[in-house]
């Protein structure tokens, strides 16, 4: 069975910047974008084309480096190199600027909410990871400042379905965090990686997660846990490794939650989708490539999504300004 | 970044400037595409001033057109360059010059590697990272007063 990424629509997303990231809200109608140009724009589909449907300016300073939807969908939150968050809160078509969230010392390089929506996770160029807790009054306050990585944190990401935390650093490792009384502390360190990692994707139920890096490797890692009460560590193994395809530093990994494709976003301007091979042990899991675009991009993919709902559609944006909207499906 | 009043490398071995490139009849032909080439990516570097000293990267051998390597098909330009001393300081200051300057010159469809020249600093290694990570770039050339001492370097002396 052959697959192909066709492309659906191309959009000049942020002209004369970059793209940074690309998110899409739970309902899949709605892509959130951001880039250098300090601005967020909220793309929606208006018969066959995409269109911008408002733009958030004026709530950053400097470059917005990612954006995250709230499970609800009626709140985006962005993180900034200005140092804060915003969140932001949907009226109607329009958002207005709710809270700013300060705090970290420099550059804010992520958010995400936890799965409730009661907690949302950021992190920093200043190595420390922060979960806030957010209250009926739409008030946030900071539970938790967790210092376990030596470098600035790239990303961070909360599990499906578990208050269960995971970030992503400059120093090679990724951390797994849980809360334990009140506190958040990192329970795991995974190593493996030799250079930056960029990104992380947990797959639909949680129980592996798929990081990539600088290093040009994408890495999947599975959890073998045993039920040791909430003070017993974590153990998070490497099962398998993706070696030899991509040309340049991998900036995205993307587990889709529907189709359990693996979407990838490099520095060589492709994009890349990987299947698992069904016959493979799971413990020692095969993975090969099974759809590229070399040029997907003219400039380095920063970021690859799948749409939640609509099973098979993509969204990548990159250096260029674009987003770009790919089908996956098999080829006709 | 300061540059004190102190000199980390006092007494640098300066090295002769090169020649101007040569035109050749290829160069003037308008019908003819020519590719990018090494040299002319030394050229864009070539006079980049140095942090600390009143002399180019060229005079100071921080740069060498032999360390430049340009795949205009691939679009990719690397170059690797040498501090003056092993503990250099301002190692990271050059490289980023050097990037920027590559940057705001070349097409966009360039990908841009700069590194230490193998062996030659102390901290070869996070510097390269550092140089490589194009988030931390965009960071830093979002600092305005980082961003004025990359431009001081950058902009043409009258000699």
């Amino acid at each position: 069975m052959k697959e192909a990424l066709t492309l659906v629509h191309r959009l000049s997303a942020h002209p004369d910047s970059r793209c940074w990231f690309v998110s899409w809200n739970p309902t899949g109608t709605l892509l959130a974008s951001c880039g250098g140009d300090k601005a967020i724009r909220i793309w929606g589909r208006e018969g066959d084309s995409w269109v911008c449907k408002t733009v958030l300016q004026d709530g950053h300073q400097r470059t917005v480096r990612k954006v995250a939807w709230s499970p609800c969908g009626n709140y985006l939150a962005s993180a900034s190199f200005d140092a804060t968050t915003c969140i932001w809160k949907k009226k109607g078509d329009d958002f207005e600027s709710l809270t700013v969230l300060e705090g970290h010392e420099n550059e804010v390089k992520c958010v995400a909410w936890a799965p409730s929506g009661n907690l949302l996770a950021t992190c920093s160029r200043d190595k420390s990871v922060w979960v806030w807790e957010v209250d009926e009054e739409d008030e946030y306050e900071c539970v938790t400042v967790v210092n376990s990585h030596t470098q600035d944190v790239k990303h961070v990401v909360w599990h499906p379905t578990q208050e269960l935390l995971a970030s992503a650093s400059y120093d090679n490792n990724i951390c797994i965090y849980k809360e334990d009384d009140d506190d958040w502390e990192c329970r795991a360190t995974l190593q493996g990686h030799t250079s930056t990692v960029w990104a992380l994707s947990f797959d639909a139920a949680g129980q592996r997660l798929a990081s990539c890096s600088d290093d040009r490797t994408v890495k999947i890692w599975k959890d073998y846990s045993n039920e040791s009460g909430p003070g017993g560590d974590l153990t998070w193994k490497c099962i398998c490794t993706l070696s030899g395809y991509h040309g340049r530093t991998v900036y995205d990994v993307a587990w889709c939650r529907l189709t359990g494709a693996l979407a990838t976003a490099c520095g060589d301007d492709a994009v890349r989708v990987f299947k698992e091979d069904e016959a493979s042990d799971p413990d020692k899991p095969v993975f090969s490539l099974s759809a590229q675009v070399a040029k997907a991009h003219s400039q380095d993919v920063n970021c690859v999504s799948w749409n939640p709902k609509e099973a098979g559609i993509l969204a990548s944006c990159g250096d260029d300004g674009e987003i770009a909207i790919w089908r996956f499906q098999e080829e006709a | 970044m300061s540059v004190g009043a102190q000199l980390e490398n006092a007494n640098p071995v300066i090295f002769q400037r090169t020649g101007e490139r040569l035109q050749t009849a290829t160069d003037e032909d308008e019908d003819i595409h020519d590719p990018i080439d090494d040299r002319e990516i030394f050229d864009m570097i070539r006079s980049i001033n140095d942090p600390e000293h009143p002399l180019s990267l060229e005079e100071l051998n921080v740069v060498e057109q032999i360390r430049v390597k340009v795949n205009d098909e691939e679009s990719i330009v690397g170059v690797e360059f040498t501090p003056t001393i092993p503990h250099c300081s301002m190692a990271t200051l050059i490289g980023l010059s050097i990037k920027v300057k590559l940057l705001r010159s070349l097409p966009d469809r360039f990908k841009i590697d700069v590194h230490i020249t193998p062996g030659t600093h102390a901290s070869e290694e996070a510097v390269n990272k550092q140089l490589a990570d194009k988030e931390r770039v965009a960071a830093a050339l979002e600092n305005s007063s980082l961003l004025e001492v990359v431009n001081q370097c950058l902009s043409t002396r009258n000699s």
